[in-house]
């Protein structure tokens, strides 16, 4: 294999393993950007991913396994709105709790369904996302590059890598050059001027939290029916925390947090390529070492080169009408 | 009560021009606050209609009613004689009335524009409506002659001109009714004039507006008419050409208050509290304080003016001990007590210095905490509140007696929690606390913000007394009156330099305000002459 098509490889997985970061990362944009902390995309993609697969796998069909699990992130997304809009409790507090009851539900609700140790039955080719092919890419495999690259790069995905790449864009569109995206803004800065402009802060927060929610349910079902075959326990591995990190090194914007998704997905992908190969002069790298570079880098940029992003000037704080 | 007012008002309604605005029998608690007391309100078309009363006295509630931030427990509204029923800004908004609130409400982020359209963007795409909004921004502008660039970020613009697009919102919004809570509080009394010019063109322009402020000389100098609020009553209506400022300030206390403080002549002695080439930064590395070299005397108030945010709050905080200085030198009686290098805010305690940190419930008292124990904050060392490893509440709670009977804090109950006390007496509290130990320097910073007018005669006459009694006072305040009624030598602070000092005698506001804004002190002065 050449060099060639080993980075065709290695950036064909860099999509793959970026797209759930992708759509989480935009998720967690809408509910942050509005003012609403959301640490609870770890949970959410959890059990997105679990009504995925469990749906799928009795009707047999992926999509209405991704509404099922869009179903499940919105309504997980107003328990979280319940507790930090509605009642004003600690939005940290609230994410946590809810990422731990969906470790701990996910697995219960396999074990009972489905007896496999937490795990859904296997999918059939039917009841899963397949890779699509884009038009005329078989017909320009041949040519050499540019060839390869729309026919092994750009073509051969399933329908929600595309849709996660397209969101990015969308997104944009939506937070700048929408009525609804200039007050969800605004609402993450100073609720103060948009409550005194006639519009409800509790209101565009939970719309906020609500479009958070279909996104991170996109992701959750891609991990579970397109990327996988199945509900793994705890198969989300902490995707949700990157993806939130991804958001924070992007500072709250779609296009940076889209290039450190991609950034991570890339380590993502290349630390799996890396187990096992010797490098010149270091020997074999350890798969432990690898596996945990993703980590060791999100610590690292979080830590020294995003000190100064801004956030949202009201994120994290509940709205109160000052007496 | 409230139904025999509306009888009272329904019968004497037969002018044929209805008021702009006129409130009936409004009633608002907040749990056992009683805010707004039956309150009647009449405002004419196309005046400006002052309300004074002093902090607390229920006028921004009374304003956030009408706003519909609050909804009145009792009471109508009218605007331009229909009953409106005013649920929330929208309503409020509906009826044609504005506000630009004490606490600016803009995205600081967001361009002018943006701010401007925010809850009025005309269509679900940003797009369709911008065009137009720019169009009548425009004309807005050239209208009121109130120039801002649509295009400018908001967090970018001098607080006069974020001040200036609230107006502009409002306008914006189809406002004929303008309230204004507590405009002047953040401007330079040049800006100040420049926002009374505006107000004046919209009274021109046949809008109203309602002013609330708690400075007379701004009541005196831009309304036709003046309400007077006093612990959530309405207690009188004036023409403000029939009034007074010694009037309305009786009004609003309910007893005479002397209005200018009687003080001798200083009588400088030796130099306690010398700052030399003094630079302060933020932790994001900001300069705040740039080379301040100044030196205060036994037996003298220095008064340092500035409008806020201009680098005396960092200045105050450093001499305080409490913010580490990055150059330059500060000595006390000729000994070296920098601060950071050895020498934090209990060492300089120990050394006489006292200081009344500026934001009273963040720094100089914690509101949780029952009168006794703030009373000992930062001296709860001391050898006689101990009792072994224990404290000593049985002294403690005698030595916050005398200190509440000397300084008048009422209720004199050192078991009540701070936060229940009223800010004067809170004010006094920590006043009692530190002048109390007798310090050689009083470090002193807003002495009377958010405090009462009889208080503010008491603090003054207090602060005062510590120089006569022949101790140094540096005082940091953005109430120009305050600073000229006290101060004997006044700094003025503008970008973190000071930029030049006056002595009481020759300090005016017109030349205080010309430095605040960066003017050079000569021509200053110059300008001052010749005008």
């Amino acid at each position: 294999m050449d060099n060639f098509e080993l980075v065709i490889l290695l950036l064909d997985a860099t999509l793959r393993t970026s797209t759930p970061l992708i759509l989480a990362a935009l998720a967690g944009m809408f509910s942050e950007r509005s003012g609403t902390i959301n640490l609870a995309l770890e949970g959410m993609m959890l059990g997105g991913a679990f009504s995925a697969a469990a749906v799928a796998y009795y009707v047999g069909n992926p999509w209405i396994g991704l509404l099922a699990a869009i179903g499940t992130t919105i309504c997980l997304s107003l328990l979280h709105g319940f507790a930090c809009i509605t009642h004003k409790g600690n939005q940290v507090v609230s994410g946590m709790a809810i990422n731990i009851l969906m470790s701990g539900l996910t697995a219960l609700v396999g074990i009972a369904l489905f007896a496999q140790g937490g795990k859904t039955p296997s999918l059939d080719h039917g009841s899963r996302f397949q890779p699509i092919t884009l038009p005329g890419a078989d017909a320009v495999a041949d040519v050499p590059v540019l060839g390869s690259i729309y026919s092994e790069l750009l073509s051969g995905h399933n329908i929600l890598v595309y849709v996660a790449f397209l969101a990015v864009p969308a997104a944009w569109w939506v937070m700048y050059r929408t009525r609804f995206g200039l007050r969800l803004r605004a609402v993450g800065e100073n609720p103060g001027a948009v409550d005194t402009a006639g519009i409800g802060v509790v209101a565009m927060r939970y719309r906020a939290v609500m479009c958070s929610g279909v996104l991170v349910g996109m992701s959750g079902a891609y991990l579970s029916t397109a990327q996988g075959a199945s509900f793994l326990q705890d198969m989300t591995a902490g995707k949700g925390y990157i993806a939130l990190a991804a958001m924070v090194f992007g500072k709250w914007r779609p296009f940076p947090a889209l290039f450190a998704c991609l950034l991570f997905g890339f380590l993502d992908a290349a630390a799996t390529r890396m187990q096992g190969v010797i490098l010149p002069g270091i020997g074999e790298v350890p798969v432990q070492l690898v596996q945990a570079l993703p980590y060791v880098l999100t610590v690292v940029l979080l830590a020294g080169f995003i000190g100064r992003a801004t956030p949202p000037k009201s994120l994290g704080r509940p709205y109160v009408k000052e007496r | 009560m409230s139904d025999t007012m509306h009888q009272m008002h329904g019968a004497g309604e037969t002018g044929a021009v209805q008021p702009a605005i006129e409130l009936r029998g409004i009633d608002k608690r907040f749990g056992a606050v009683h805010a707004n007391k039956s309150i009647d309100l009449k405002v004419e078309k196309g005046t400006i209609h002052g309300i004074v009363g002093e902090n607390g006295a229920g006028k921004s509630t009374l304003m956030s009613i009408l706003y519909g931030f609050y909804q009145a427990d009792a009471g109508t509204i009218h605007v331009d004689g229909r009953l409106c029923d005013i649920k929330g800004s929208e309503d409020a908004i509906a009826v044609g009335i504005g506000m630009v609130h004490q606490h600016f409400m803009l995205v600081e982020p967001f361009t002018v524009l943006e701010n401007v359209i925010l809850g009025v963007e005309g269509g679900a795409i940003l797009r369709e409506g911008v065009d137009k909004a720019r169009e009548e921004l425009r004309r807005l502008e050239r209208e009121y002659s109130l120039d801002v660039n649509p295009d400018a970020i908001v967090g970018d613009l001098s607080v006069g001109l974020q001040q200036r697009i609230e107006i502009l919102k409002a306008l914006y919004r189809g406002a004929e009714i303008l309230i204004l809570d507590e405009p002047t509080g953040v401007l330079t009394p040049q800006e100040a004039d420049h926002l009374f010019r505006i107000l004046e063109t919209l009274k021109q322009q046949g809008k109203t507006v309602v002013l609330i402020t708690h400075k007379l000389r701004e009541i005196m100098a831009a309304t036709d008419n003046v309400s007077v609020m006093r612990q959530g009553e309405m207690v009188a209506h004036r023409k403000t050409a029939e009034t007074s400022p010694e009037e309305l300030s009786e009004l609003m206390v309910g007893r005479k208050v002397l209005l200018r403080l009687e003080k001798g002549e200083a009588a400088p002695a030796a130099t306690v509290l010398e700052v030399d080439n003094l630079c302060v930064e933020t932790s994001q590395g900001v300069r705040k304080v740039k080379n301040a070299s100044f030196s205060v005397r036994a037996g003298e108030i220095v008064g340092i003016a500035g409008v806020s945010g201009n680098g005396q709050s960092e200045l105050l905080e450093a001499l305080g001990g409490i913010r580490a200085v990055t150059e330059g030198q500060v000595l006390l009686n000729g000994l070296d007590v920098t601060p950071g290098r050895g020498v934090d805010a209990a060492e300089l305690r120990k050394r006489g210095v006292a200081h009344v940190p500026e934001d009273r419930h963040r720094m100089a008292m914690v509101t949780s905490f029952s009168a006794k124990e703030a009373a000992i904050l930062g001296y709860e060392d001391d050898a006689t509140y101990q009792k072994g490893i224990f404290l000593n509440w049985h002294a403690i709670s005698d030595a916050t007696e005398h200190m509440m009977s000397e300084f008048d804090v009422r209720p004199n109950d050192p078991d009540l929690k701070a936060a229940n006390f009223s800010g004067g007496n809170q004010q006094k509290l920590v006043l009692a606390r530190e002048i109390m130990r007798d310090p050689e320097l009083l470090l002193v910073g807003q002495p009377t913000r958010g405090v009462d007018i009889g208080a503010i005669e008491f603090i003054h006459k207090r602060i005062v007394a510590m120089r006569d009694a022949g101790k140094a006072v540096l005082l940091v305040s953005v109430e120009l009156d305050e600073i000229m009624s006290l101060a004997d030598r006044i700094l003025v602070m503008c970008d973190g330099s000071i930029i030049g000092e006056v002595s009481a005698a020759e300090a005016n506001e017109r030349v205080l305000g010309l430095m605040m804004a960066g003017v050079d002190p000569h021509e200053a002065k110059a300008a001052e002459g010749s005008a």
